[in-house]
Parts: C-alpha cells; sequence; structure tokens
C-alpha cells in the first residue's frame, strides 16, 4: 500500500481508520502517541523492555478494539492513554519489585528535557506547571497514584492518612489541574494574540 | 460498600488506583449510575492530560516495526471474525432492548449466581448492562458459537445453541490468569441462546473457558475445555 499522508486528519479519525483495520493508520496513531505512551510506562514501569511491552499490548489493544471507540465519549488521547496507563500499572503491580522502593521514586522531579519535540515539551512544561501550582498534598497524590501506580490503600498506610482524605485529594486535585491547565491555555493563547 | 462511599472512588479509577476488586466493585456500580459515568469522562480526561507531564525519549525504532508487524500479522485473523462478532454484537443488542427476553433466557444461570442480598432483577439488570455495553470488547468463542463480552460493566459469555449438560452435570466457567484458573459461575445449556454473567474480574491477557463439571460445580476444572476466548 501506497504511504498516505494522513497528518490532516484528526486523532478520532485516525481511530477510525483503525477499526477497518488500516495498518497505515496504526503507524499514524503510534507517530502521534507512542512517544507520550513510551514516556508514561518508562515513568511508571522504569524499566524499559517492561515499558516497551506496556506500548505494544497498549497498541495492539487500540487495534483490536477501535471499532468500540465511541468519539462522542471521550477524545482519541485519552483512550489510548488511559489503555497505556491501564496496562503499565498492571505491569508494575504484577513486578512488585517497585514496592521495595521508596516513596521518592514516583515524585521524582522531571530532568532536563530528553526529547527535542517542540510540541510535546510545551505539553509537558504546562502539566508540570500545573502540578506545581497544586497544592503539596494534592500534587503528591496525583504523583504516586498516577506516575508510581499506587492504589488508594498503599497511599494511604503509607501516607499515614484516612483512606477518605486520600480520596479527596485525588479528587480536588484532578479537578484542580483541569481548571490550572485551562487557565494556562487561555494565558497562552491570549499573550499570542 | 454504602453508595455514596462508590460514587467517591471515581477519581481513583480514572488515575488507576484501585485495586482489582476495588476496580470490579466500582465498574459494576458504574453500570447504573449516570452520574458517576458522566464524571468519571471528565476526570479521565484529567489524568489523561498527566501523561504529557514527563520526559518522552524516543523510544527505540523496532518498538514502532514490532507493533506495525504483529498488527499486520493479526488482520488475517481479524478480520474473517467480524462477522461474527457483529452478528453476536446484534445478538447482545436485542438481548439488552428486551429485557423481558433476557430474564427468560437467563434465568436459570443468573438465579445460581445471586447473591443473598441482591434480588434477581438487580442481576439481570446487571448481566442486560455488560451486554449492551457499546464499549465492551467482544471476543468470539474458539470451540462454539458464541461471545465473552467484557467491558466496563463487567463480563458475561453469551452462547448459541449450547446443548444441556449430561444428567448430573453442569457447565462451569473459569477465568485463567497466568495459568491459574478460578471458578467464575455454574450455568445450564438448553435453548437457542445461553448468557452467563461472570461472577470473577477478567483481567486483560486472561482466558475464559468453560468445562463440564458435576452439579454445583468444583473449585478447579476437571472437565475437558469445550469453549475458550482469550482478552486483550
Amino acid at each position: 500500500m501506497a504511504p498516505r499522508d494522513l497528518a490532516h486528519l484528526s486523532d478520532e479519525a485516525v481511530v477510525a481508520l483503525v477499526a477497518r483495520s488500516d495498518d497505515t493508520a496504526l503507524a499514524e496513531l503510534y507517530d502521534r502517541f507512542g512517544r507520550v505512551a513510551y514516556g508514561l510506562s518508562l515513568r511508571v514501569l522504569r524499566d524499559e523492555a517492561l515499558a516497551q511491552d506496556a506500548v505494544q499490548d497498549a497498541f495492539l489493544n487500540v487495534w483490536r478494539t477501535a471499532d468500540r471507540f465511541m468519539p462522542e465519549r471521550a477524545k482519541a488521547s485519552t483512550w489510548i492513554l488511559t489503555l497505556v496507563h491501564r496496562r503499565a500499572v498492571d505491569l508494575v503491580r504484577r513486578e512488585e519489585r517497585r514496592r521495595t522502593e521508596s516513596l521518592d521514586v514516583a515524585a521524582e522531579p522531571a530532568t532536563a528535557a530528553a526529547d527535542d519535540d517542540a510540541f510535546l515539551r510545551l505539553r509537558r512544561e504546562r502539566v508540570q506547571d500545573a502540578l506545581r501550582q497544586l497544592p503539596d498534598p494534592q500534587r503528591e497524590a496525583l504523583e504516586l497514584a498516577y506516575y508510581g501506580g499506587f492504589t488508594q490503600s498503599e497511599l494511604a498506610e503509607r501516607l499515614g492518612q484516612p483512606i477518605g482524605t486520600i480520596k479527596s485529594r485525588m479528587f480536588g486535585g484532578l479537578a484542580r489541574l483541569r481548571e490550572l491547565l485551562d487557565e494556562e491555555s487561555w494565558e497562552a493563547s491570549r499573550s499570542t494574540n | 460498600m454504602g453508595s455514596l462511599e462508590i460514587h467517591e472512588l471515581t477519581a481513583a479509577y480514572a488515575l488507576d488506583a484501585l485495586d482489582a476488586e476495588e476496580a470490579r466493585e466500582y465498574e459494576r456500580h458504574l453500570a447504573s449510575c449516570d452520574r458517576c459515568r458522566d464524571e468519571l469522562a471528565y476526570l479521565s480526561e484529567n489524568a489523561a492530560a498527566l501523561a504529557f507531564g514527563v520526559d518522552a525519549p524516543a523510544p527505540p525504532e523496532a518498538l514502532r516495526e514490532r507493533i506495525l508487524e504483529q498488527a499486520g500479522s493479526e488482520r488475517s485473523n481479524v478480520v474473517p471474525l467480524r462477522p461474527r462478532w457483529t452478528r453476536a454484537a446484534k445478538i447482545a443488542t436485542a438481548v439488552a432492548a428486551a429485557a423481558a427476553v433476557a430474564l427468560a433466557i437467563s434465568t436459570g444461570s443468573l438465579l445460581r449466581s445471586l447473591d443473598s442480598e441482591r434480588s434477581a432483577r438487580e442481576n439481570a439488570d446487571r448481566a442486560v448492562a455488560v451486554l449492551s455495553d457499546p464499549d465492551a470488547q467482544r471476543i468470539a468463542l474458539q470451540g462454539g458459537d458464541g461471545v465473552l463480552v467484557t467491558g466496563m460493566r463487567g463480563s458475561a459469555l453469551l452462547i448459541r445453541n449450547l446443548g444441556d449438560a449430561p444428567s448430573g452435570k453442569t457447565y462451569e466457567a473459569w477465568v485463567i490468569e497466568d495459568g491459574r484458573p478460578v471458578a467464575a459461575g455454574t450455568f445450564e445449556g438448553g435453548g437457542e441462546t445461553t448468557v452467563h454473567q461472570l461472577d470473577q474480574p477478567v483481567p486483560p491477557g486472561s482466558q475464559v473457558a468453560v468445562t463440564v463439571e458435576p452439579d454445583g460445580g468444583l473449585d478447579a476444572p476437571t472437565g475437558k475445555v469445550l469453549l475458550s476466548a482469550k482478552t486483550i
């Protein structure tokens, strides 16, 4: 099949092509999200081979189940990254070895830009800025849960807090994160006008 | 768990911060709670934004090739299956559209999987919810005509033209993960369509199998595998 340029299509339209077993479209999705997927898996799993497994499993899951993606329910990026994250967390919980490490691993600050993709770098900076503006307990709960793969019960135990407190920190953190990201993109769009 | 308490699990679920048991309970709750479904859609978008907050080194080029190669090799398997999935999806939709029909065809298996505090009606609704979830994976069964439906709302087997089990025997479903089978409920055959809601979670990568066992079912399978499906 001759390579086609799918760059002008929305993520959702590319998923619709994947649902019709179009492998060019799968390649396009991988080119759009493979890097973020790998970065996320690596952060959760802290092991290159396992991170590759997680990404591979998740993209094959995308390939097999794209016909059941419902664009009115979720953005394609959310759907894909949810599959990636879930797989990475499944693997890290199976590995168990993370549990012997300290809590700090999940919260380690990002190092200097390891990639040269300007778009990804911008997005990363915005998310990290937003995280920094959260109250510490909320930021800590989100980072340990999402990047660390810890369950709410593990967090409650390790942080010495009641589980209800952990739940409200996660909820408050996620809700506030959206507000901060919205404010930032508004600021960003205003400053370019 | 009280219903108020379970609403509060939405953020943890969006962050994949529930253990397997809690996640399963929450997914069951989702089937009947519009409020949680809306809230989950919103919170999941926020959680996914966190994915962009990490360093993203380029993955090895070989990974891209492996994925595309594997996908290509699966396509020849997947395409012929689609008509079966479609037909199964149609059956599932028909089942969902007519709860009365669902009750009639599934009472046998449902009654046996009833928890004492739950009504038959609730249980039937759950099976209907599983089958009518358009996002659920539908995987054709090996060894017979049917599908495994597995999604946010739970998992169910939908089998066509399954004969009666031999006298003194029953069908029993199993969820097999890492080679370890866990009993997932017994059910009767007979009739054109058999619906069995699995009373165990079906994790990605696990296998679901059906065997014939002595009445009442066993804790570990002894019979030959009649039907099976591997989840992704």
